[in-house]
């Protein structure tokens, strides 16, 4: 059984997940034994209302706050575990850097950075050469259909523009996972349903694991999986498709 | 690795310029200040230097002749010119006043030199223009910051003199440029007394029986000419035989002429530690408060700057950017704005310097501190700016 998981692992396992902010009379707990598995090449809905808990797991598997308590692991290896003592890479920085690529609500590029540099910053700061780099960059905005925007400034992107920019930043150091949060909110709904198909094309085409959070109803029917969310506490369902 | 903070400033160059020439103004004026400094100590060395003298001998338990007034009867320099070193001998003294030029007030200090032979010490080592003085009346030779020119003719006091040579950087320990003239005219230019008051002297010496003896004819007119006439000089400047220590023909001079003696040296330490001294605290206060003043401003536009940032800070952090990588950004960007502001600085300060009143020496050393203390200041200013960066916590970039 567990050769068999070895040989094809989850891109994203969580077990038993639970966070808890704050102490005492103040104490809320915003995640309560969350379970999600999502295969390599996968995207999956994260859909809930406003304070169920949607940040506060991307925020866990992202590595930016701790987990009270449970496990996470990606490719097969795991990042935390609260019996063992917690994260298991002392330099969260480089785990995020080098394993999980961030889509925003807003894209969040770097203003005084052209498109290419936005996305080759990513390979440069794991260390590889700027050329390396900006290579690996010019061929994630062919594969994003935006290379004849290459040198433009922040300023000079659409707002869809941009937010393709995003997620071939988020591609950059081939990450197993990818965490996008409201990825589609500032988007009418032919755009919002372009991003979708982009994500999915890329997670295909790199065999990522895409986590997407949402409450647009217009991208809500593009998954195959969804896990609702509701007070902490995680629910899966068979999407329409 | 591209330079994040070259990109930043390129990016939003029109606002780092602004504020880099408005630090670099304060720069520049914080340089000039420095120069000033300088231009008081440089004019302080040329006066020593082109009075061409090793010695200056002036009254008992002063600080004479430029620091403190000093006055010796005009013929000590007889008794002077017989003891063994000593080449050369020459009186001289100082009058700072204020001159005519074209209707315009100037102020000047009026040196009267010892004319008799070209080289006596105290008159000037090198003209720039025209000749020396030749005359033992009526010629002067005036420097080139006064604004007279060859053939103009100069009043001082009662009479006109004629400008026959021109010298350059002779100026007194304050600044204001010198006019040589013959040592007798400037006696009297020292010491003249109005006509009522001469007249009025005559009247009552006249009047005064012990003076005006019949049975002694002559004595009435020897004393009144004693009272017109000045005998006094404020120093014998002194040239000593080559080879010969100066201090060593000083310490003769002290013990049996019972005279101050300075050497070059102790002139120097006169009128640089001494006359500058409270120049030098105020300008150094001066140039505190400016660097006080610069640094907040250094820190206060980074810091705004980085608040600006603040959400690709977010960014940068959870994309796994290093502290290390964003403290450098920031600091560079603020090392970024001094440069810039030196660079300004630098040039406004050359340019500005000429069209001082006074000497302005902007000197490589001085340049050099004020680079290495622009950095230093950038480098604390940042200090700010980079402790509010590593406290942005990445997960903000996930928002709510
Ligand atoms: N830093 C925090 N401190 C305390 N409570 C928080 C914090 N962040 C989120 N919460 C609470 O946790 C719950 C889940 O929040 P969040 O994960 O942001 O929900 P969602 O993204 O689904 O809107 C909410 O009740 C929210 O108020
Ligand atoms: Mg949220």
């Amino acid at each position: 059984m567990s050769e068999v998981q070895n040989a094809h692992p989850e891109a994203i396992l969580i077990e038993g997940l639970s966070k808890r902010y704050g102490k005492g009379d103040a104490a809320v707990d915003a995640l309560k034994n969350v379970d999600m598995r999502v295969a390599p090449g996968e995207v999956i809905g994260l859909i809930g209302p406003s304070g169920s808990g949607k940040s506060t797991l991307l925020k866990c598997l992202g590595a930016v706050i701790e987990p009270t308590a449970g496990r996470m692991s990606i490719g097969g290896e795991t990042i935390f575990d609260s019996a063992t003592g917690g994260w298991k890479n002392s330099d969260l920085r480089a785990l995020r850097r080098d394993r999980i690529g961030f889509v925003f609500q807003a894209p969040y590029l770097i203003p005084f950075l052209n498109a290419t540099d936005n996305v080759a910053l990513l390979p440069m700061l794991a260390g590889r050469s700027n050329s390396q780099s900006r290579q690996r960059a010019l061929e994630l905005l062919q594969a994003l259909d935006i290379a004849h925007r290459a040198n433009a400034m922040v300023s000079q992107l659409s707002g869809g523009e941009q937010q393709r920019i995003s997620i071939a930043r988020a591609l950059a150091n081939q990450p197993p996972v990818i965490l996008a949060d409201e990825p589609t909110a500032p988007l009418d709904g032919e755009r919002a349903l372009n991003v979708m198909r982009i994500l999915r094309q890329m997670a295909v085409q790199y065999r990522t694991a895409i986590i997407v959070v949402t409450h647009d109803e217009k991208i809500i029917p593009t998954f195959r999986r969804i896990y609702r969310i509701r007070d902490g506490q995680t629910y899966e369902e068979q999407g329409q498709q | 690795m591209i330079n994040l903070a070259g990109r930043d400033i390129l990016q939003s160059w029109g606002k780092y310029a602004f504020t880099g020439i408005g630090l670099g103004l304060l720069i520049g004026v914080t340089l000039s200040m420095a120069g000033i400094y300088r231009g008081m100590v440089d004019d302080a060395k040329a006066l020593i230097n082109n009075s061409g003298a090793d010695l200056w001998v002036v009254q008992r338990d002063t600080l004479g002749p430029y620091a403190e007034p000093s006055s010796l009867r005009d013929d000590v320099w007889r008794s002077l010119q017989g003891m063994s070193g000593v080449a050369e001998t020459g009186n001289a003294t100082y009058l700072t006043m204020q001159v005519q030029r074209a209707g315009q007030d100037i102020r000047v200090m009026v040196v009267g030199v010892d004319v008799t032979a070209p080289d006596k010490p105290g008159a000037p080592a090198y003209l720039v223009a025209g000749r020396a003085i030749t005359r033992s009346h009526y010629e002067a030779v005036a420097d080139i910051k006064t604004g007279f020119s060859l053939g103009d003719s100069v009043r001082i006091r009662r009479h006109h003199y004629q400008v026959v040579g021109l010298t350059q950087r002779m100026v007194s320990a304050s600044g204001d440029p010198m006019i040589f003239i013959p040592i007798k005219d400037a006696q009297e230019a020292q010491y003249l007394k109005d006509n009522d008051t001469i007249l009025n002297e005559r009247a009552r010496t006249t009047a005064n029986p012990a003076f005006n003896r019949p049975g002694v004819p002559g004595l009435l007119d020897a004393i009144i000419a004693g009272q017109s006439a000045n005998r006094n000089v404020n120093a014998v400047l002194l040239r000593v035989m080559p080879g010969l220590e100066a201090e060593q023909v000083a310490q003769d001079i002290r013990r049996w002429k019972r005279l101050q003696v300075y050497t070059r040296a102790q002139m120097e330490e006169i009128l640089v530690a001494k006359l500058t001294a409270t120049a030098a605290k105020q300008i150094g206060l001066f140039l505190v408060i400016l660097a006080v003043v610069s640094a907040a401003i250094v820190s206060f536009i980074i810091y705004t700057m980085t608040l600006g940032k603040i959400r690709e800070i977010a960014v940068l952090k959870l994309i796994g950017a290093r502290n290390f990588t964003i403290a450098g950004m920031i600091l560079q960007e603020s090392l970024g704005l001094g440069l810039v502001g030196f660079i300004v600085g630098k040039s406004v300060a050359t340019l500005w310097a000429p069209y001082f009143p006074k000497f302005v020496l902007l000197q490589t050393g001085d340049t050099l501190r004020g680079f290495l203390a622009v950095m230093l200041v950038c480098t604390l200013a940042s200090v700010v700016a980079i402790r509010a960066a590593l406290r942005v916590d990445p997960a903000t970039a996930i928002g709510g």
